[in-house]
């Protein structure tokens, strides 16, 4: 399941083995058979790291949802708690201990924090007097996840929130200490690169931690050549924009969470003979996405406009070889050909469900609505208009479209014209109040709090300049076969990934005008080698960069980077990190305040 | 003066705290014996293991490949990945659930819980920081007696933050003056790490007056920041004008509506007091017709049963039900639209658009054409729209509006190719044939020729149209 990790240019499974032998030492800790009691939230990571047969070989016998009430009764030694730092949870966690039935044998209690402990939470424990029932509790550090070959997430859904509208800084901490566990497993990565204060934050803390350990020498040929931390809020705009690439499309349409996707079941029917008369299922079918499915790692990063042509030429592959048992005449041949049919099989399977996911984008993607949605982002993106109250923004709102759609519609506006004219804001907030209703407010205040909704204050423009000069727009996007990363979001190239690009070549002090435009210092660090350790380049051989992304990063965003690593003369690998993968609507709304009052 | 209205939220933040509890067996002899787990003194050595640790981890992990188990993945007819743990945790759940529920009878033996906020007693947590002797820790985290010397101690306040950041014995009772104290947490602060920093201004919060704790927190934000977000989750907010969002808390409506008034004097910015004051009207608005259309005695409310409450809906909404249940109803009545438009200040077009749904709902076609008649000074009236006449189209045209009443709508597009395209999907022949004749287009009027039928009015009308040689045809 996890070989799909050791395949990219740094082998991540050392580390989800480093993980998943922490977790085996806990278990082990409480001696003698145990159950499981989830905080539900934590059972989508735990998926990247551990399969069930990992629990039960260390006699995990049970597992349960956390609820309050009592444990269901099992005949177990231990019942442990896996467990998110949070107050409420205690709580629920107290009221479960107390209702322990006294009648029955005891059971040990346990708590593993994911991925802290936290003194407040004891001491809530201690206030609802249980805290003495609890023989372990320990924490499990689960910072940085591996996700795919070339890809780590902390899947920490509020880390933009907390680091952007609450200025609380943990999770830049947990960053910090993700990243020291990396260079211990993957040696010290000599050359720290970063933009953004939030970037600045985690090399200071990493730094210190480093003279921390003094005196001990960490003794690992550095797989990674250079760390780039960046801060979300430096790009601003690529998040609101819709992503077009295929698995993008796929998240920004059913949403992927912790690796799957859950799609609706109709086009997915198997249609076998004989099977006819049944009815069509009704639960949403479940899919996990990566690179350990081949056809998928093929298409999952093109244009979806590319989509359709790659599927056909693969369908003609897979019939291709199908065919070959008719050439097939002798027992040996008969034999291979034998021997090759579950892979093949396999690989019409895979084929028929990714046809069937286009077909459902395309339906979509087809729509009036969607295309009228994508002019404007791209007038937007392109400086058309976003100076004056949008009619496409006004309508959507007239028509109650989802209030998110038009939150990031606005907020792209805004980010676009560097803040909106205080007589267009105060139009779009009345509108938006008055239609969805006053408690917004809150979410319009967190918006303009973090800066994706700002009045102008200074009749400067400064984004046209940034997308000159960083080439932000490409008139003639290639989406069947591109020459650059703008073909992601069909001519828009993200931010983010062209300040990537151009550190790795010819370097910052190129555009060190626009580095200043944008939020948050920019920096250089370097790390001492032990001497012995310097990497030999050998000639032609590329160079391995981290980019790690605080605050989220999109599914475009990745597939651009895996562009760039992939370009022939290109010179640079790299493997992406980040706090969480998002996309527009889910960042929007983890900044929203009660978005489950908001499915209108 | 420009105040927020909120400062923090409610999502948790991991209070994480880094507590060494490894047992190393080599660190000392002395603990090796114990029946203690091992407790490390020597913090120099204490991440050098660790790092020594972790790399050992790293060579066990690449010759060790007992552990191939799951290389292959099974998937349920459900598509859930067999093994996966959502879907184990679904199965044993399950799987207990069928015999267990029967055998044990709910019992609520569960005391009733102090709830979270407002029955917290902060006296209580402080209690836990001052008595060292029982610190919050795991019974098996109980220090031996003779750790105790480590009290007295005299630490610097970068240690005592390291020391607290890796869930070591500390105490902050030796900061006694206010510049030690704000020294401690300017470090703490500069660490980042959110437990660390709750965890001193807890203790200052404690051990300072208020006032003066507040003016330091002004020129301190990050660690504000984090007061106000502990004090949040203590239920302090009282403290902070977080007054506004907690009327989503607030269940009972008149309960809500009062909040919402006691809200009218907080320091907000001008718009957003405004924004506050319209809120509040609008739910003392909705409560008082509320209270007279639950009744529901006019006959328009046994005609068109109201499907649910009007409380707390949005503005536009309100004024939609208004329009539906209320129309022409004096300005002077609450419930009237336009009492409702002029108090909120609706602009013309949201107006316009919300009367034009309601009205062409209860197909009252005559309101429909006289929310777009205006007269001019000489007293004639003419057709006006603020929204463009192709939209007020497609709204009669949703709800069913008779072809006569939507053909006056579509003469009234401004754009000839718009009209055109209206009028042919919408079959309104005569519009597209005087279009095509304005336009002077006689081709296109053959071809549209085509599409009518033989002999009807409309073919003769064409007919007529491409004989006249007075009209110069551009093609």
């Amino acid at each position: 399941m996890a070989a799909h990790l050791s395949y990219g240019r740094v082998n991540l499974n050392i580390l989800r083995e480093a993980a998943r032998k922490e977790l085996r030492e806990f278990l082990d800790k409480c001696a003698g058979s145990k159950a499981i009691v989830w905080d539900e939230y934590l059972t989508g990571p735990f998926g990247l790291i551990a399969q069930y047969s990992l629990l039960k070989e260390h006699e995990v016998e049970k597992m349960f949802t956390l609820k309050a009430g009592r444990v269901p009764s099992a005949d177990v030694k231990n019942i442990i708690f896996f467990v998110r730092p949070r107050l409420e949870l205690m709580d629920i966690i107290a009221e479960n201990v107390m209702s322990e039935d006294k009648l029955q044998p005891p059971r040990e209690f346990h708590i593993l924090f994911v991925p802290r402990r936290s003194l407040l939470c004891e001491q809530r424990l201690k206030e609802q007097g249980v805290l003495n029932s609890f023989t372990n509790i320990d924490e499990y550090i689960l910072d940085l996840i591996p996700y795919d070959g070339d890809l780590l997430s902390m899947e920490s859904e509020s880390a933009f929130r907390e680091c952007y509208l609450e200025n609380d800084q943990t999770s830049l901490y947990h960053t910090a200490k993700g990243l020291m566990t990396l260079q211990a497993l993957y040696g010290t990565i000599p050359q720290i690169f970063g933009k953004g204060e939030c970037a600045r934050h985690v090399a200071n803390m990493m730094l210190r931690m480093k003279r921390e350990f003094a005196g001990s020498q960490n003794q690992i040929l550095p797989v990674f050549d250079t760390l780039l931390l960046l801060d979300r809020n430096v790009d601003l705009l690529t998040p609101l924009a819709t992503q077009l690439t295929y698995e993008g499309l796929i998240d920004e349409i059913y949403g992927i969470t912790n690796g799957y996707v859950k799609l609706p079941p109709e086009k997915f029917a198997q249609k076998k003979p004989g099977e006819g008369g049944k009815d069509l299922p009704t639960e949403p079918k479940k899919l996990q996405l990566n690179s350990a499915e081949e056809l998928y790692a093929e298409i999952r990063d093109k244009n979806f406009n590319a989509v359709g042509a790659a599927l056909s030429k693969k369908a003609k592959i897979i019939s291709a070889a199908f065919e070959e048992r008719h050439n097939a005449k002798t027992v040996g041949e008969i034999k291979q050909f034998v021997s090759q049919l579950p892979h093949m099989q396999a690989a019409r399977n895979s084929l028929a469900n990714h046809t069937s996911i286009a077909e459902l984008i395309k339906d979509i993607t087809t729509s009036e609505d969607f295309f009228e949605n994508l002019t404007v982002e791209q007038e937007f993106m392109t400086g058309v208009d976003t100076d004056k109250v949008n009619t496409y923004i006004e309508d959507s709102i007239a028509q109650k479209d989802p209030l998110i759609k038009i939150l990031r519609l606005v907020c792209m506006q805004s980010v676009c014209n560097n803040g909106l004219k205080q007589k267009v804001l105060d139009h779009y907030k009345r509108e938006i109040l008055q239609t969805y209703g006053y408690e917004h407010l809150l979410t319009l205040n967190n918006l303009e709090k973090v800066g994706l909704l700002k009045p102008q204050l200074t009749t400067r423009n400064n984004y046209p300049t940034i997308r000159k000069t960083l080439k932000l727009w490409m008139e003639d996007a290639n989406e069947q076969n591109p020459n650059d990363i703008s073909y992601v979001y069909s001519g828009y190239a993200p931010l983010s990934v062209r300040l990537t690009q151009l550190l790795a070549r010819p370097g910052w002090r190129s555009i060190e005008e626009v580095l200043k435009m944008l939020p948050g210092p920019h920096f250089e660090e370097r790390q001492q080698l032990p001497t012995g350790l310097h990497k030999k380049r050998q000639q032609g051989e590329n160079r391995t960069t981290l980019v790690f992304f605080l605050g989220g990063v999109t599914y475009a965003e990745i597939a651009a980077l895996r562009f760039l690593s992939q370009m022939e003369d290109g010179g640079t690998e790299y493997v992406i990190a980040t706090t969480k993968l998002l996309n527009g609507t889910s960042w929007i709304k983890s900044l929203m305040d009660r978005p489950e009052a908001q499915i209108l | 003066k420009r105040v927020s209205v909120v400062l923090f939220c409610q999502t948790g933040v991991y209070y994480g705290s880094k507590l060494e509890l490894r047992a190393k067996p080599e660190d000392d002899e002395y603990w090796n014996s114990s029946k203690f787990s091992a407790f490390t003194f020597d913090d120099e050595d204490d991440e050098f293991t660790k790092m020594k640790e972790s790399k050992r981890a790293v060579n066990s992990i690449l010759v060790d490949d007992d552990d191939d188990d799951d290389d292959v993945e099974k998937v349920s007819w459900s598509g859930e990945p067999i093994g996966s743990i959502s879907w184990s945790v679904k199965e044993t759940a399950s799987s207990f659930r069928s015999s267990g529920e029967q055998s044990f009878p709910k019992i609520d033996t569960a005391p009733s819980l102090p709830k979270q906020g407002s029955g917290y007693s902060l006296s209580s947590l402080f209690k836990a920081f001052t008595d060292t002797s029982t610190r919050a820790y795991a019974p098996e985290l109980r220090k031996p007696k003779s750790e105790c010397k480590d009290y007295m101690s005299d630490w610097s306040p970068e240690e005592t933050v390291r020391r607290m950041r890796k869930g070591r014995a500390y105490s902050l009772e030796r900061f006694r003056s206010l510049q030690d104290k704000l020294l401690l947490l300017d470090e703490a602060v500069s660490l980042h790490d959110g437990n660390v920093i709750t965890a001193v201004l807890i203790y200052l919060k404690r051990s300072l007056s208020k006032e003066i704790l507040f003016r330091e927190l002004m020129v301190r934000e990050v660690a504000l920041r984090h007061y106000v977000h502990y004090l949040k989750e203590m239920g302090e907010q009282k403290l902070l004008l977080m007054q506004y969002k907690e009327h989503l808390n607030i269940k009972d409506e008149g309960r809500r509506r009062d909040f919402l008034k006691s809200c009218l004097s907080l320091p907000f910015s001008q718009d957003d007091a405004m924004h506050v004051q319209d809120h509040y009207t609008l739910l003392e608005r909705q409560i008082i017709i509320e209270a007279n259309d639950k009744r529901g005695e006019a006959e328009i409310f046994r005609k068109y049963p109201r499907k649910a409450s009007i409380l707390n809906m949005p503005l536009i909404t309100t004024l939609y039900y208004s329009c539906f249940y209320h129309y022409g109803e004096p300005e002077g009545t609450f419930s009237s639209p336009a009492n409702i438009r002029k108090t909120f200040r609706i602009s013309e077009k949201q107006y316009i658009l919300t009367a034009l749904g309601a009205r062409a709902k209860l197909k009252s076609w005559f309101d429909v054409d006289s929310l777009f008649n205006t007269k001019n000074w000489l007293g004639y009236t003419k057709k006006r729209s603020p929204i463009g006449f192709h939209r007020v189209v497609d709204i009669l045209q949703k709800n069913n509006a008779p072809a006569q009443v939507l053909q006056e709508y579509v003469n009234l597009i401004d754009d000839p190719e718009l009209r055109l395209s209206l009028a042919q999907k919408y079959k309104c022949h005569d519009i597209v044939i005087d279009t095509y004749k304005d336009l002077k287009d006689r081709q296109q009027l053959i071809v549209y020729q085509g599409k009518v039928e033989r002999g009807s009015h409309e073919d003769r009308k064409i007919e007529e149209l491409i004989n006249n040689m007075q009209i110069r045809w551009k093609n």
